[in-house]
């Protein structure tokens, strides 16, 4: 019953005859009878707009909105200032395609190298691309730029987030690398393990770590940096955006590499999509980098414009010899990310990044006064991983509360040999002293 | 200055030039005019092997990519770094940028002489 | 204008976090010692600049946008309204099953629909764009012949009209591809074809309607083929607006298909993406496909033989929202949208080809191409002259230079979703230019006089490359 085409049956007709055709029969008959199918296709009636509200309204209900969240593994709730949506909501940024034609996309073409600007300052490196899907296919592009043809094994952190390694290892199926998971003790990258394994390894290319890792851990990335350049290998960061208003920016640890998902920076939890990878490097590998390149050049009069660049590395100039296939990214999330680190500018990039700590760090001292030890002993910032003598239980509970609490990890992630649950607690600024004591006096009542 | 009925050409659009067993391999102006505005080049590296009549490296201009190919096979003594810089030298001064320096040369593609070649593309 | 750290000044801005109230605790690790140089401006100031980019903007809402190949359709709002709705803006990827019921059932909705649509058995929505669609699709291809044993298979037929994410989706698969000619209808030249098949064929990627804007006539004699040879199909569903409701791809033989819910069904694009590349396959591909998939509202599962995962969770979930709310007002009429696509595209054709070359001149799809060639030749006015003179009469410029076969291309997309005043305004504009091209060919060179930068030095940008805003 809905429909989006403007002109009527009549008009239609009355076309099709202006330019020869009977009717519509008849401008199909350059498709083969037999690869027509025969009938309408087993779809429902069209609806009305009121009725698809209604409908879609129905299935956004029947989902459960936590009012309180301390689960991140990989997805933040953080506040989305209203700016962003105001300003990303607007049409022209909406509705437009890929800046092909630079003298009436400038708009789009700006705002993309102000986000790359903005990316390559909070990583600490000399350039950024316009955006890629997600942290994880990043992740995996980034282990691709590192390949030359004698270099080729790739080596992960045992303590990087199972998801991340998982699409590394399907981009990996492809092209036909090998990946090699360098295990975790006590929570971090087992460094005597790596050093052995690059040794060892003519061929390694490059080791990627997660900062913090996966457990919340903040690794001695300088050690594994220095291990992994002496052994010749390229050094890849993955990278909270928001953790580097504090930590070392990867730029300073001598990375070559920094990757990580955006999704802290101005985007919703959305059920996991779409989210926003970000990709920084040294410019040595510029000619490496995977998807757009936003750059600065003049007019025809001198004036300053903005065009898509270095475009012989992309797969519609160089196909099959492409650096990558990407093609789409995720431009409007890298707008809404522009928009955010605009609005908190400088300040509240230290200040999110102090109060996820803070509260964590509360929140890890609540839990410890209640018997919920930490796993590890290693530095944190908003994630911490606790024992829990029935996660199931706890999860229940504050779930009937309206909260959603960490996410319970698999056995054997923790090496300190507790014979309990573990639960990966994740705070940020929008977790309240209120919020966090609420936990905990639910906890004491569940134990 | 390079003389340019001394060199040789190849279909493919290369100029090749002799110092001693030492062969120098570049694009013809012909090649450059075609391409436009270089960018950018691609180049093996030393010691790689060539071969007469496969790619060895490529040239980019703002929207195309062609492959340079080889008019000799050989292993390559060394590549010109000047090139890497600044890949407009091409557009400037085809026969001055020579792309490879290729020695143990054991086997060439046909090739033609200037006249020839003038004639070819002319 | 200026950038946004131009208009920085320091200690403007606004608050946004509060106070903390939890003592302040920071890691006993490395701290950075460079700030990160982020705009200090005013929140009026920041909308009043990101005002100032979208006005150097456009998009389909500004105006006709027909870039060949993209499918710049309407974005219906009522789309937008559903993927802001809390319920599902609001939900966090790792909550348990229980709790998403709605989102699950909204992805198996939509996976039945795209079922329909396409002919196939099942549906994965990990991809988050085209290219990763395709990408997925060729990884399912490989699962296939190596869970066989079949390890010689590494071979991907491409045609020469193909978009050039097919080839290099091909190497990231670990295939060599393997170009076949058209034949001077445009379509696949089935000797050369025959001639490439073999036992090393791990299939044929192949878009229909092609990239010349035809449906292949041999359509099922080249599915048969690369069968035959022990192959599979791979159909790049880039353009399947033009046969929506009208041909299904399994029916005609093809195996798997990506499909772009940015361009056929109807969300927006962004500037760039998010997109949305679903990979729909055969019973048979079932048991590879990647992703953790909640079918019964209990539990996550995955396929035994997964290739594993795309992106980190479901895909991009708020752009399938939007494509399933599209469905829904659509329904059974899908079929409506490509005849309406193929009408304007055959009407604009028509109402050009006396003046315009048109590469390949029959019925086409959804989508046409004229090869300026002959005209460029005479004028040394290009497609891309042609371009930037449609910018100064208010159009989005087709697509040019693709596809490659196709000299001086410039390809035309008008979809659907225009009125017949929009396409005869464009016809006008073309006619004009055309006119223009032999009275006053500088004029057409010169173009545009009236956007916010004149034609860019792209040489530039690529020879010194600057790609970042310095600091001082």
């Amino acid at each position: 019953m809905g429909t989006f085409i403007p002109n009527t049956r009549e008009e239609q007709l009355k076309m099709l005859n202006e330019i020869g055709y009977k009717d519509f029969d008849d401008l199909f008959k350059v498709i083969p009878a037999e690869a027509k199918v025969k009938g309408d296709l087993n779809l429902p009636e069209g609806l009305s707009e009121i009725e698809v509200d209604r409908k879609v309204q129905g299935l956004a209900d029947k989902n459960v909105v936590f009012r309180s969240i301390f689960r991140g593994a990989g997805a933040y709730n953080h506040y989305v200032p209203s700016a962003v949506d105001a300003i990303a909501g607007k049409e022209e940024f909406v509705t437009a395609y890929t800046p092909y034609q630079a003298e009436i996309s400038q708009g789009i073409l700006q705002s993309i190298f102000e986000y790359q600007t903005m990316i390559a300052e909070i990583t600490g490196m000399d350039i950024a691309n316009a955006s890629m899907y997600d942290g994880a296919s990043a992740a995996a592009e980034a282990c691709w730029m590192c390949k030359d043809r004698k270099h080729s094994t790739i080596y992960v952190s045992g303590a990087l987030d199972e998801r991340i390694l998982t699409v590394i290892n399907t981009y990996s199926f492809g092209r036909g690398s090998k990946v090699v998971v360098i295990p975790a003790k006590e929570g971090v990258t087992d460094k005597d393990a790596l050093k052995k394994a690059l040794a060892d390894d003519p061929e390694a290319s490059c080791f990627l770590m997660q900062y913090p890792n996966f457990y919340g851990i903040i690794e001695d990335a300088d050690e594994l940096c220095k291990i992994t350049h002496d052994a010749g290998a390229k050094f890849i960061m993955y990278c909270h955006p928001l953790a580097l208003g504090a930590l070392r920016s990867p730029g300073e640890v001598g990375a070559d590499i920094a990757v990580g998902e955006g999704q802290p920076l101005g985007l919703g939890l959305e059920f996991g999509g779409p989210y926003l990878g970000f990709l920084s490097t040294r410019n040595e590998y510029m000619r490496q980098i995977p998807g757009r390149l936003i750059g600065e050049t003049v007019d025809t009069r001198g004036e300053r414009g903005f065009v898509l660049t270095i475009q012989a590395r992309e797969q519609h100039i160089r196909r099959e010899k492409a650096s990558s296939n990407i093609c789409s990214n995720e431009a409007w999330c890298a707008l809404r990310a522009g928009i955010y680190l605009s609005t908190i500018g400088p300040k509240g990039y230290e200040e999110v990044a102090t109060l996820c700590s803070s509260k964590a760090h509360y929140m890890a001292a609540e839990l410890e006064k209640i018997g919920m030890k930490r796993c590890f002993k290693g530095e944190f910032w908003n994630e911490f991983a606790t024992t829990c003598p029935d996660a199931d239980k706890l999860l229940a509970a504050l779930e009937a509360k309206g909260i959603l609490g960490g996410l319970k990890l698999c056995c054997g992630c923790c090496d300190a040999g507790c014979d309990t649950d573990c639960i990966l607690w994740c705070c940020t600024e929008l977790n309240t002293k209120e919020d966090i004591d609420e936990v905990i006096a639910i906890a004491k009542e569940v134990f | 200055m390079i003389d340019l009925k001394e060199l040789k050409y190849s279909r493919d659009d290369e100029w090749l030039r002799y110092e001693g067993d030492v062969a120098y391999v570049g694009i013809t102006d012909y090649a450059q005019s075609e391409l436009g505005d270089l960018v950018f080049v691609n180049l093996p590296e030393v010691d790689d092997e060539v071969v007469a009549g496969e790619p060895f490296g490529d040239v980019e201009s703002v929207k195309a990519v062609a492959d340079v190919i080889s008019p000799v096979s050989g292993i390559v003594l060394e590549v010109n770094e000047d090139l890497l810089d600044d890949a407009s030298l091409i557009n400037s001064d085809p026969y001055g940028s020579w792309f490879i320096k290729v020695g143990n040369v054991s086997g060439e593609v046909e090739l033609l002489t200037a006249d020839e070649y003038d004639e070819y593309r002319g | 204008m200026k950038l946004i750290f131009e208009k920085s000044i320091p200690g403007r801005g606004q608050d946004i976090f509060p106070a903390c109230d939890v003592p302040v605790a920071m890691p006993e690790a490395p701290l950075r010692k460079a700030k990160a140089h982020l705009p200090e401006i005013s929140e009026n100031e920041m909308g009043r600049h990101y005002t100032a980019l979208a006005k150097r903007a456009h998009g389909v809402n500004d105006g006709f946008y027909p870039l060949g190949s993209c499918t710049m359709k309407h974005n219906p709002r009522i789309n937008e309204k559903m993927a802001a709705l809390p319920g599902f803006t609001k939900l966090h990827p790792l909550q348990p099953a229980h709790t998403v019921q709605g989102a699950n059932e909204l992805i198996g909705e939509l996976e039945k629909f795209l079922c329909e649509i396409t002919g196939m058995a099942g549906v994965t929505f990990q991809p988050a764009a085209g290219a990763h669609g395709e990408f997925t699709g060729l990884l399912l291809i490989k699962a296939y012949h190596t869970d066989r044993g079949d390890t010689e298979r590494n071979e991907i037929i491409v045609p020469d009209a193909a978009h050039g994410t097919n080839p290099a989706s091909a190497t990231m698969a670990g295939y060599k591809t393997i170009v076949i000619k058209s034949n001077e209808n445009g379509t696949v030249d089935i000797d050369d074809l025959k001639a490439h098949l073999g036992p090393k064929t791990a299939g044929l990627m192949l878009t229909n309607p092609n990239t010349v804007g035809l449906f292949d006539p041999n359509i099922m004699e080249i599915t048969r083929l690369v069968h035959e040879a022990g192959g599979l199909c791979y159909y790049d569903g880039a353009n399947l607006n033009a046969v929506i409701g009208i041909v299904r791809p399994a029916d005609i033989g093809f195996d798997v298909i990506h499909m772009n819910l940015h361009k056929t069904f109807s969300t927006p694009h962004g500037g760039g993406g998010p997109g949305s590349g679903p990979c729909a396959y055969k019973d048979f591909l079932a048991p590879f496909a990647p992703g953790l998939v909640c079918k019964d509202g209990k539990e996550y599962t995955r396929a035994e033989k997964s290739i594993g995962n795309m992106t980190g969770f479901y895909g991009n979930f708020l752009v399938m929202v939007k494509a399933y709310t599209y469905l829904l007002t659509i329904g059974k009429d899908v079929h409506t949208l490509a005849e309406n696509a193929v009408l304007n595209a055959n009407y604009m054709q028509e109402k050009l080809k006396d003046i315009y070359p048109i590469a390949f001149d029959t019925t086409c799809m959804h989508e046409f191409v004229i090869g300026l060639d002959p005209i460029y030749r005479k004028t040394h006015v290009s497609a891309l002259d042609v371009a930037k003179a449609l910018l100064d009469y208010g159009i989005h410029p087709p697509t040019i230079y693709f596809p490659l076969i196709v000299h001086e291309a410039l390809m035309i997309e008008p979809t659907e979703t225009e009125t017949k005043e929009t396409l005869d305004e464009a016809i006008t504009a073309f006619r004009e230019i055309y006119d223009r091209i032999f009275n006053a060919p500088e004029s057409v060179q010169q173009a545009p006089q009236t956007t916010p930068v004149l034609r860019l030095d792209d040489t530039k940008a690529a020879r010194e490359p600057h790609l970042r805003y310095d600091f001082d």
